[in-house]
């Protein structure tokens, strides 16, 4: 008879904060369900309870938990705390959100805080089985979050095409686990690149497709091309604010399970993967730049830049190493402030019953609200990479990195379409300052969304000027572990 | 020799009924295609020795979750086909890439290498029983992916409620509301 280890009770103390989380998510469906009059104190809650894991997960010790499936490292750190930052972004500017937008679920925050938990599981996850059960933990909620407005044709279209787009993509990357299960007899990450090396599999064609199916399935949820195209589409019909979120949150959990699988599953392969990713990072700034350069909707361009910008981060990941994570990683948290930053003026344009969505409905926004206008400058100039703004230092990095890592060409087309990438974030900008308002708007910002812009802007502006600081946490993180 | 010829008839009865269940027109056909591949699936797992699996398959997943199907086929009453308009224009040059993806594939077999052997062989199973080696290896090594599926659980039951509920109550938007009937009918989506 075989004994297994047995579990005991400490072993919790190392996911206290995925547990605190799971707690307040549940507690969140009964104070909606019993104490429905006091319903404003459901984001508060949240918030709260994602700051306290926050500090959780800051001042963890570096562990081994569950037999090597749930690793507490600088790794995991600096992605829950992209997750967490996101989350309570998302958090706070609900409220105001939804009273435009009309429709009210109680679900929605516990929705969102399960969602965070998987997230924090495939940041954290040692083994593959974690990591698929934390993607599926994350996708799901996010798959009602999207169809959650059932008014709105497109959103139920989009979360159709969501789900099925993100069960497709699972299929793919469970392929590619089963394969690589077979093949080292383990699912443990750490386990199957030390099995490469001693069964010398790392010229075997299997081995290969295996690596081909993992990276389709992880592009699919990154949203790089060319398995793009469900992006737009969901983006689009999703709720602003449920966009926003999916545009950071999931995609910052995504990169952490690519470079948890491609750095520490499969480094031998870097020879392999490296050409296929930065020919892949191109392909996806060409095709999120240039067809970002024909929208008519905000949101939609938005949602093409989201794409371009998933093929920046990817520079990163090209060296395979730490150094390279890094800048992605730094890439990410400036990402999250500018971007929610932008789609949180977005949300502030919409009004009961109409969207304003279209690139019309910025026009002249300087002449009636100029500090909003400014604010949407300084996203728009950050996503672009004009300096001070964070973008332009994230962008460096990331150049800087795939320069290192021996990639000169996908440099120089990096730069390139960037500098396509301007011709339509500046043309907001000079919607927003050169153009006469075809009817004029009066926009409310309440308190929660003044926050909510006062820590973009912060992050946004505060990353340009003080970069040194963001970077060298995230190095000594990573090296830490 | 029988096993294999057995492993071969259940791959190509999954292949076979896979395909059928998602190009047959009428739903009800699809659900019973989809019957046929749970039971072949079984018999998969035959071979492998995991006669829990087996019947856990055939009770849980052609039993209960197949019924349920057919229950929800049967409320929603699909009078017309779902449209998406296709990613890839051209249907042809899908088939091509699929094809092409599985030669692919089964080009790489002769490479395929097994691993190392895990410490669970089919004697100790044997010794310890089925349903006690999976329980012990469940409640021990694989605790925190048995915790997180029953997590996935629970999303999906609240995401459901959130999507199978109709609009209550959002008059404050007042945009192009128009009132439902409150009977009850429910709506059951996915």
């Amino acid at each position: 008879m075989i004994q297994t280890a047995v579990a005991t009770w400490t072993v919790l103390g190392h996911i206290l904060p995925e547990l605190l989380l799971i707690g307040i998510g549940v507690l969140l469906i009964g104070c909606d369900l019993f104490i429905p009059r006091q319903r404003q104190v459901l984001p508060w809650l949240m918030v709260i309870g994602c700051i306290t894991a926050l500090i959780m997960v800051l001042g963890a010790r570096p562990v081994t938990a569950f037999g090597g499936m749930f690793l507490v490292d600088g790794y995991a750190m600096v992605f829950k705390t992209i997750c967490l930052g996101a989350v309570i972004l998302t958090a706070l500017s609900s409220e105001p959100f939804w009273q435009v937008f009309g429709a009210r679920q109680g679900e929605y925050y516990s929705l969102l805080l399960f969602s965070l938990v998987g997230m924090l599981l495939m940041a954290s996850a040692g083994d593959l089985m974690v990591l698929y059960l934390g993607l599926e933990l994350m996708a799901l909620p996010v798959y009602a979050l999207v169809g959650m407005h059932k008014r709105d044709q497109r959103t139920s279209e989009a979360a159709v095409k969501y789900f099925l787009m993100g069960a497709f993509a699972s299929a793919l990357l469970l392929f590619g686990m089963s394969f690589l299960y077979g093949l080292t007899g383990t699912t443990e990450i750490g386990r199957i690149a030390e099995l490469i090396v001693s069964m010398q599999l790392d010229a075997n064609p299997a081995l290969l497709a295996a690596l081909g199916l993992l990276l389709a399935g992880l592009c699919f949820k990154v949203a790089v091309a060319p398995f793009h195209f469900w992006t737009p589409d969901v983006y689009e019909g999703a709720p602003t604010l449920v966009t926003a979120f999916m545009s950071v949150g999931p995609k910052a959990a995504g990169f952490a399970i690519f470079g948890r699988v491609l750095l520490y599953g499969l480094p031998q392969l870097q020879n392999h993967w490296g050409p296929i990713l930065a020919v892949l990072a191109l392909l996806t700034m060409a095709v999120g730049n240039i067809t970002a350069l024909c929208q008519h909707s905000l949101k939609r361009m938005l949602a093409y830049s989201s794409i371009a910008h998933a093929g920046y981060a990817l520079l990163g990941l090209l060296a395979g190493t730490d150094e390279g994570m890094a800048a992605t990683v730094a890439y990410l948290v400036i990402y999250l402030f500018m971007n929610f930053g932008a789609f949180a003026v977005l949300m502030l344009l919409a009004a009961p019953g109409q969207s304003r969505e279209a690139l019309d409905a910025c026009k002249g926004l300087a002449s009636r609200h100029p500090a909003i206008a400014a604010l949407m400058l300084v996203f728009l100039f950050s996503l672009t990479g004009i300096p001070p703004t964070g973008g332009f230092i994230g962008k460096f990095y990331l150049l800087r990195a795939a320069f290192i890592a021996g990639y000169p060409l996908t440099v120089v087309g990096a730069v390139l379409f960037s500098a396509i990438s301007a011709f339509f974030y500046l043309r907001v900008v000079r919607l927003m300052y050169m153009s006469d308002a075809d009817d004029p708007v009066t926009l409310t910002c309440s308190p929660a969304m003044g926050a909510v812009l006062c820590v973009c802007l912060a992050g946004t502006l505060g990353l340009g000027l003080f970069p040194g600081f963001l970077l060298n946490w995230i190095v000594a993180a990573l090296a830490g572990n | 020799m029988f096993s294999q010829l057995f492993f071969g008839y259940c791959a190509l009865m999954i292949i076979v009924s896979g395909l059928l269940a998602i190009s047959l027109r009428n739903p009800v056909h699809c659900v019973l295609m989809v019957l046929v591949l749970f039971f072949h699936m079984a018999g998969l797992y035959l071979t492998l020795n995991a006669e829990f699996l087996v019947a856990v398959q055939i009770i849980v997943y052609a039993g209960a979750i197949l019924v349920l199907y057919l229950f929800v086929l049967f409320l929603v009453n699909l009078r017309e086909e779902l449209h998406l308009t296709a990613f890839v224009p051209n249907a042809w040059l899908g088939r091509i890439i699929a094809v092409g993806l599985a030669v692919g594939l089964i080009a790489t077999i002769p490479a395929f290498t097994l691993g190392e052997k895990g410490v669970w062989t089919v004697k100790a199973i044997a010794e310890a029983t089925h349903t006690k080696a999976l329980g012990q290896e469940m409640y021990t090594d694989c605790l925190l992916p048995f915790e997180i599926a029953g997590l996935i659980l629970l999303v999906a039951l609240i995401g459901g409620l959130v999507l199978a509920r109709r609009d209550e109550g959002g008059g404050e938007c007042g945009a192009s509301d128009d009132p439902e009937p409150h009977g009850d009918h429910k709506e059951v989506c996915r």
